[in-house]
């Protein structure tokens, strides 16, 4: 067995011994249980009921939870190993520094993006077993969404955990990327637009750079195809991209950002101490 | 086997390691010494390719850092404090016998004869055993994947005198294979394992000498006579699981050939209330005589 499955394998072990696995899985498996319970497929909004309620609701408490959450683990469990001397231990074990970085990263996507998909699948297993109609093209996007988000804020939380050498510093900019990405949210860009002291290209061209908000207009472009809650920006969107090439950019871009940052991340680990 | 040519590394401004230049022969067995910050353990880390440094390191001429699997592929290593892994000891024995392209059964079988049934451990995690119990894990791991090069970072300190005893066997089945570093506080400790010291301080070498080769197999047969009973030596030698007599007066148990200068050094402790002394070589086989003494 390759040195990359097995350091993967590790990782998936590993991880879904912690607590915090515990804690992550039993949150997105909760939330949707406790859709059911409180009858979210039964109730209409904005003319969405059933299961394309319960996936609305669903991935915009995904937005909120997921990239913390991903973050925050990340960073304390590879900066939280490094301190504590396990990678002086395995690290002393012939395995490529490739291999054992990379591998670490597929096991942990792994481990953050299942729990987050079986969660909806469950509802869907659920939704069909009951005869409500389960919107499939709509579950097929967002689970490309769900996964091009993981992969994103899991990229930039191990170059994080490569560049800080303590568990608080790595802690405390894990939390600062998020706020930022926070910050630049469609609210706060809207703000800005209304008061007029930047530019609207530049408010709109921060939108599509954040991964968050990518996210997040992706994610209201299923239920609101037109973006009417985005007014006059949606036209930008729009104009530039289309509603199926948007989908599309907001899979990719992620998926880029996290390839960039984890590629970074990669540098800075085989340049530098490994401990 | 190993090649350090003006070895450094700095750590913002401390020099933990300044220009070192070293050469490791095959066979040679080196007590790396010096108290703590002189640099021992920022040396075994350069070696190990875990820490960039200047000048240059080679281990069987390749490069830890560019030739990194090849290198550690020679390498079994101990660490001083075994690191907190979450993972069942099954887990560990598999990735480590797999990365090292080695059989599980290779380091459970060392483990075996250093007292350890892994079968017994196999899904309790790594973190949760004893001090010992992961000691011996660990050097089950270093010893089983047949490494040319052995670095231990006081490799014995957890150990029990029958362990200690079993390790020295196994190190000394590779007196003839296997170069190995041994980092220790304390020279006493691992005097009897070595034909080499090496004491650093500062991040500089500050002795290098050759020393007496001491045979790492083989038992003393030791009897020790005390004037009166006392609790505290008697603890001492419990956990030498030596046995006193009746009148707790005279006790007789073994100690391993190359644990006697810690032996003694322990009893030098007690010299008051010792009347009497015998380290008995022949139990062994190693050699003939008997080595006594007695207090006036």
């Amino acid at each position: 067995m390759s040195h990359l499955v097995l350091t993967a394998r590790l990782d998936v072990q590993e991880s879904v011994r912690a607590r915090w696995f515990l804690v992550y899985a039993l949150i997105f498996g909760g939330i949707v249980a406790a859709f059911f319970a409180f009858g979210v497929t039964e109730s209409r909004v904005l003319g969405f009921m059933g299961l394309s309620r319960l996936l609305v609701t669903y991935i915009q408490l995904v937005m909120a939870i997921m990239p913390i959450f991903i973050l925050l683990t990340t960073v304390r469990s590879v900066a939280g190993d490094r301190e504590a001397g396990v990678f002086e231990y395995l690290l002393s074990l012939p395995v490529g520094l490739g291999s054992w970085y990379w591998g670490r990263i597929f096991g942990r996507f792994l481990v953050v993006f299942l729990p987050v998909f079986l969660a909806m699948l469950g509802a869907a297993g659920w939704a069909v077993y009951r005869e409500i109609e389960v919107p499939w093209k709509m579950f097929g996007v967002y689970t490309g969404l769900m996964a091009a988000m993981s992969w994103c804020f899991l990229g930039l939380g191990m170059w994080i955990s490569t560049l800080a050498r303590s568990t608080d510093v790595a802690q405390g900019a894990a939390f600062m990327m998020w706020l930022v990405f926070l910050l630049f949210l469609d609210l706060i860009l809207l703000g800005v637009l209304i008061q007029g002291r930047v530019p609207a290209n530049a408010v709109i061209a921060i939108a599509l750079v954040n991964p968050l908000q990518v996210f997040r207009t992706g994610a209201l472009m299923l239920f609101d195809p037109q973006l009417v809650v985005f007014g006059p920006a949606a036209y930008v969107i729009h104009d530039y991209f289309g509603g199926p090439n948007f989908i599309v950019y907001a899979m990719a871009y992620p998926t880029l950002v996290g390839t960039l940052a984890a590629g970074l991340g990669y540098l800075t680990f085989r340049r530098g101490d490994l401990v | 086997m190993i090649r350090l040519s003006r070895l450094t590394k700095s750590f913002k401004r401390l020099r933990a390691v300044d220009a070192l230049d070293l050469g490791i022969e095959k066979g040679e067995r080196i007590a790396l010494v010096g108290s703590n910050g002189a640099g021992k353990t920022t040396m075994i880390r350069c070696i190990l390719g875990e820490y960039t440094f200047e000048g240059d390191v080679a281990v069987g001429g390749k490069h830890p850092r560019r030739a990194r699997s090849e290198v550690l592929g020679r390498i079994g290593f101990v660490p001083q404090l075994p690191p907190p892994l979450k993972m069942p000891v099954s887990e560990l024995l598999r990735f480590s016998a797999a990365v090292s392209g080695r059989k599980v059964s290779d380091i459970s079988e060392i483990a075996t004869r250093l007292g350890l049934d892994v079968t017994t451990f196999a899904r309790q995690p790594f973190f949760k055993l004893s001090g010992g119990q992961k000691q011996k894990l660990l050097i089950s791991i270093a010893l089983g994947r047949n490494a040319e090069v052995l670095i231990m970072d006081e490799p014995a300190a957890n150990l029990d005198p029958e362990a200690r005893h079993a390790f020295f066997t196994l190190l000394a089945e590779r007196v003839t294979t296997a170069t190995m570093l041994i980092s220790s506080h304390r020279l006493d400790e691992v005097a009897a394992l070595v034909n080499r010291v090496i004491e650093m301080d500062r991040g500089k070498i500050v002795l290098d000498d050759k020393v007496t080769d001491s045979p790492l197999t083989g038992l003393l047969a030791c009897t020790v006579t005390l004037r009166r009973p006392d609790l505290a030596i008697g603890k001492a030698l419990t956990e030498w699981k030596f046995t006193p007599s009746a009148d707790g007066l005279v006790w007789t148990g073994s100690v391993a050939g190359a644990d006697r200068l810690r032996f003694t050094g322990l009893l030098s402790r007690y010299v008051g209330l010792l009347t009497r002394v015998a380290l008995d070589e022949k139990h062994s086989g190693a050699g003939n005589g008997v080595a006594e003494g007695a207090a006036p």
